[in-house]
């Protein structure tokens, strides 16, 4: 039975129970909704719950971890011998899934009967063309022990969902017998089916946690899998960056760090003095009708969508710089030979940068507390002197953590260095050279047909989680210093 | 201050002497306050460039050129047999409805009495690669229009597309292969005589990416309706988890280390790059669970994601802006604090909640790198999808990253379509954000 039927099922039989269970709670009380513990509709909810919540639990459960149990249990089938040269058992393993699919589709379709398949008796040099038909191209010609595997797959599939269809209807008969027959005037419906629902917002609430799990698990298998085929001495401390997908490759995150680091110095470069003033000037200088028009305006720029700078970037910003510094042009220089480098990523990040530093700037400066600025007046500075030697000084803890959010954001911008930075990786200190980021690489390591089991793929998973890690830090450093400095005025 | 001395020269409008030192603090109050208003005016400036940029390089993409001609669907060529059998019909290949535009050509220029010296497979080369198929697929929709002429309008090539918007130039295309200058005289006079013109390009809007032979036949509709989907999908799962997280963290949990760590862990999500998210997505829902790669469920998760923090961080200060007075009285009526919550808290908090609901989808629509990493970029997509299990499941591509697939093709005539899809994009997002906007300066109380 399809997952989306038994979904259904489900849906139906809680919404009956809905009413039932009502009916069933105001009958018990003689039709009278004074006589009963909690309102009506509590019984119903509780009724419509106990249904719904266990049964659709497993079905989330089963579907999330059966196709990975049965792929485990069919590796087994595929001999070592089978696996191509250059292949892996991944590789086979999603073949023999697009089999066991493509199969399904056919049968459905009536290209070939359910009778034959089950008696492996398909012509294999037909087979191909014949799931072509249907829509599932594969690569390469079907070897024995793939369709071997592909129709254990099936069967198990097929098992596992007859199981599952059994225990949830179990489950939902279960249920709707088991709180329907406490329905009664004196159950308190309402307390249990407002600790299911706390239960509910706690799961909610969780999911947060869940998906940082999921993000380092993520990354630090693979990380594994990653330093299991390639040597963490030569990623951490090597100095070139060379994938090379026949194998033998140098990666080293050193010259993508260099890379990554001088980007985000030119953002902040850009970003910091504009950002800052912009914010001196908004919260002691304008008058309410400038800083109701301009604060709004410059929040634009932080909402526009970095696919937007990255465009910008490689289209208008690199081709201008270059026919300022590149040969022939405004200044009769040749110091640039692409539009694509260090400076063009970088003030273009920095422009996109400037609101966050501005508005947080803002928010940090007006914390500061009136009394400050009007002792200082009162000893007879002048407003910047005010601003120079007393407010910013009190407001510094708070502007160095805006300053960190800034580059622990500029260090993990993706579009923007994707689109302006270039691919080229050396450790050059000319702003005007090319260089590559970590997120430039993650996206090309990464897009394309990569084999997960070769480290020029898997090198994305140690870059990602060392980017992870290193934004993490700053993070954490500046939430801390913003936090601290918050308490100093509370 | 130095003493107030007799005035040297009257009249003086102050009693005070300015001194060398007032000059040079008030000089540095000036330079302070002018360095303030300069970084506010760049500001300005960067966002007027970028919207002239956008709107200059883009507003292209909306209009296209078209050719209008009369096209005789000889039987002789279509339908060999005469019995308007569709099979037969459809052996008849893109080729096989070459002659016919070149027919067609020769015949229009000698009714407008245009001497020229190009060959008619010139002329017919002024066409989008794509007319003939767009002929056949007539054809084939209406069998009964062969042996007629029919009035057809061709999509034009780039090039010439582009020389009437001013990107091509009879220089620039000095070594260009696929078009001549002849061409372009050709084209002067067609256009002179009206075969030619330039009108509003609805296809843009609505069709599907083309093959990078094909620029002026591209369009975002499809990455539109991926868009949508992915949307939809972080709508139904962000909004309800957000919601549900916050009324937890705000309403019930207790102070202790467990909700430290949670709302910890919250603000950070919040500033994790975006393409981690990109990873998380790659090796959970498509290498762990083998959701289908280039799906807008799959990029409509990871988008949730991404922007749960977001919404649960707007949720709380929400819920935290409705005032204890309003749960107390509730609880002294006699509510549970779970009623208090759900009846009284949640309804005043709504507007809130949905303005930062507006903004975190905003964001998500815009949101490029994670789904580079989940396959939705590349030429994917023909058709819309035709149902709700087609939308999120078939591969599909979504608006940032069809815009990013255009900016990496050779054919500047792509960059034109590129920020052709920016303008489309931004007008969703900007008329989300005044929504959300509209909906704070209406709903939101002050208590």
């Amino acid at each position: 039975m399809p997952v989306l039927w038994l979904v259904l099922i489900i849906l139906a039989v809680s919404t009956v129970g809905f009413f039932l269970g009502r009916a069933r709670a105001l009958s018990s009380a003689g039709g009278d909704s004074r006589n009963l513990h909690s309102l009506p509709s509590y019984y119903g909810t509780n009724v419509a719950f106990s249904v719904l919540v266990p049964s659709l639990l497993v079905v989330a459960l089963w579907s999330l971890f059966q196709p990975t149990l049965i792929g485990n249990a069919v590796e087994s089938l595929i001999p070592q011998e089978t696996i191509a040269e250059g292949a892996s058992l991944d590789l086979v393993m999603s073949d023999v899934r697009r089999v066991a699919d493509g199969l399904g589709v056919a049968i459905k379709q009536g290209v070939i009967s359910a009778e034959q398949v089950a008696n492996d008796r398909i012509d294999l040099t037909d087979l191909r063309s014949r799931l072509g038909e249907v829509g599932v191209a594969l690569g390469a010609e079907i070897q024995p022990a793939v369709l071997t595997a592909a129709n254990a797959y099936r069967a198990k599939t097929a098992t596992g969902n007859l199981i599952m269809t059994s225990i949830v209807l179990l489950l939902v008969v279960t249920g709707f017998a088991l709180s329907y027959g406490k329905t009664d005037k004196d159950y308190r419906a309402r307390n249990v089916v407002e600790k299911g629902i706390l239960v509910l917002l706690m799961a909610s609430a969780s999911i947060a946690i869940l998906t940082t799990i999921g993000i380092v698990l993520s990354m630090v298998f693979e990380t594994k899998n990653f330093f299991g085929l390639h040597s963490w001495t030569d990623f951490f401390f090597g100095s070139t960056w060379a994938p090379n997908f026949r194998g033998d490759s140098e990666l080293s995150i050193l010259p993508l760090l260099w890379g990554t680091l001088y980007i985000s110095l030119v953002a902040l470069i850009v970003a910091v003095p504009v950002g800052l003033f912009a914010a001196i000037y908004l919260a002691e200088y304008a008058s309410r009708s400038v800083r109701s028009f301009a604060k709004p305006l410059l929040e634009i720029l932080a909402g526009i969508p970095t696919i937007v700078y990255g465009l910008f970037a490689l289209i208008t910003f690199g081709p201008f710089l270059l026919k300022i510094f590149g040969d022939g042009g405004a200044l009769g220089v040749d110091w640039m030979s692409d539009a694509r480098a260090v400076a063009t990523a970088g003030i273009v990040m920095g422009v996109m940068l400037i609101p966050f530093v501005s508005s947080l700037s803002d928010d940090i400066i007006n914390s500061v507390p009136q009394s400050m600025r009007d002792g200082s007046y009162g000893l007879g500075a002048t407003k910047s002197e005010t601003i120079k030697q007393v407010v910013l000084p009190a407001a510094l803890p708070g502007i160095v953590g805006a300053i960190l959010l800034a580059a622990s954001r500029a260090i993990g911008e993706t579009m923007i260095v994707v689109m302006g930075a270039g691919a080229i990786a050396r450790l050059s200190v000319n702003p005007l050279d090319a260089l590559t980021t970590i997120t430039t690489r993650i996206v090309s390591q990464l897009t394309g047909d990569g084999d997960f089991s070769s480290p020029e793929t898997l090198v994305a998973f140690a870059l990602g989680l060392s980017l992870f890690v290193l934004t993490l830090g700053l993070n954490i450093l500046a939430l801390y210093i913003v936090r601290k400095y918050r308490e100093q005025y509370e | 201050m130095t003493d107030a001395s007799i005035p040297k020269s009257a009249p003086k409008t102050s009693i005070h002497e300015i001194d060398a030192r007032t000059k040079k603090r008030n000089a540095a109050e000036t330079r302070f306050k002018a360095y303030g208003i300069a970084a506010i005016a760049a500001g300005l400036m960067i966002l007027a460039v970028l919207l002239v940029t956008i709107i200059g390089n883009g507003r292209g993409a909306f209009t296209q050129t078209f050719v209008t001609l009369d096209v005789e669907l000889l039987e002789s060529k279509l339908d060999k047999k005469g019995n308007r059998n569709l099979d037969d019909i459809k052996k008849v290949s893109t080729f096989g409805y070459a002659p016919l535009m070149k027919e067609a050509f020769t015949k229009k220029i000698e009714e407008i009495g245009l001497e020229t010296s190009l060959k008619s497979k010139k002329m017919a080369g002024i066409l989008s690669k794509s007319a003939a198929a767009d002929l056949r697929n007539f054809v084939i929709a209406d069998v009964e229009q062969i042996g007629k002429t029919v009035e057809f309008t061709f999509l034009a090539n780039s090039r010439v597309d582009g020389y009437l918007k001013g990107r091509v130039t009879r220089e620039s295309i000095a070594n260009d292969k696929n078009i001549s200058v002849e061409q372009l005289d050709f084209v002067d006079a067609l256009l002179e005589a009206g075969v030619i013109e330039k009108r509003f390009n609805i296809d843009f809007i609505i069709g599907a990416d083309a093959s990078d032979q094909r620029p002026e036949a591209a369009g975002i509709g499809v990455a539109m309706a991926g868009s949508f989907f992915m949307m939809m999908v972080v709508l139904a799962l962000a909004l309800p988890i957000g919601v549900a997280a916050s009324i937890y963290l705000e309403e019930f949990a207790p102070k202790n280390w467990i909700t430290d760590v949670i709302e910890v862990n919250i603000s950070n999500l919040a500033a994790v790059p975006s393409i981690v998210f990109g990873i998380l997505g790659l090796a959970v829902f498509i290498n762990y669970m083998h959701l289908p790669q280039s799906a807008p469920l799959v990029g409509g998760l990871v988008l949730t994601l991404m922007t749960l923090p977001t919404i649960i961080i707007s949720t709380r200060a929400s819920l935290k802006a409705v005032p204890p007075s309003i749960r107390d009285a509730a609880l002294g009526l006699g509510a549970s604090k779970m009623q208090s919550v759900f009846h009284h808290v949640l309804p005043l908090a709504a507007p809130g909640i949905l303005t930062g609901t507006i903004i975190g989808l905003a964001q998500a629509l815009g949101e490029t790198a994670p789904l580079l990493l989940i396959g939705m970029i590349g030429f994917i997509a023909s058709n819309a999808p035709s149902g709700i299990t087609e939308g999120l499941l078939s591969p599909n591509s979504a608006m940032p990253a069809q815009i990013y697939e255009w900016a990496k093709r050779a054919d500047p005539a792509f960059y034109e379509r590129a920020w052709g899809g920016i303008i489309i994009l931004l007008v969703f997002l900007i008329t989300m954000n005044t929504i959300a906007v509209i909906l704070r300066r209406r709903f939101e109380r002050r208590w």
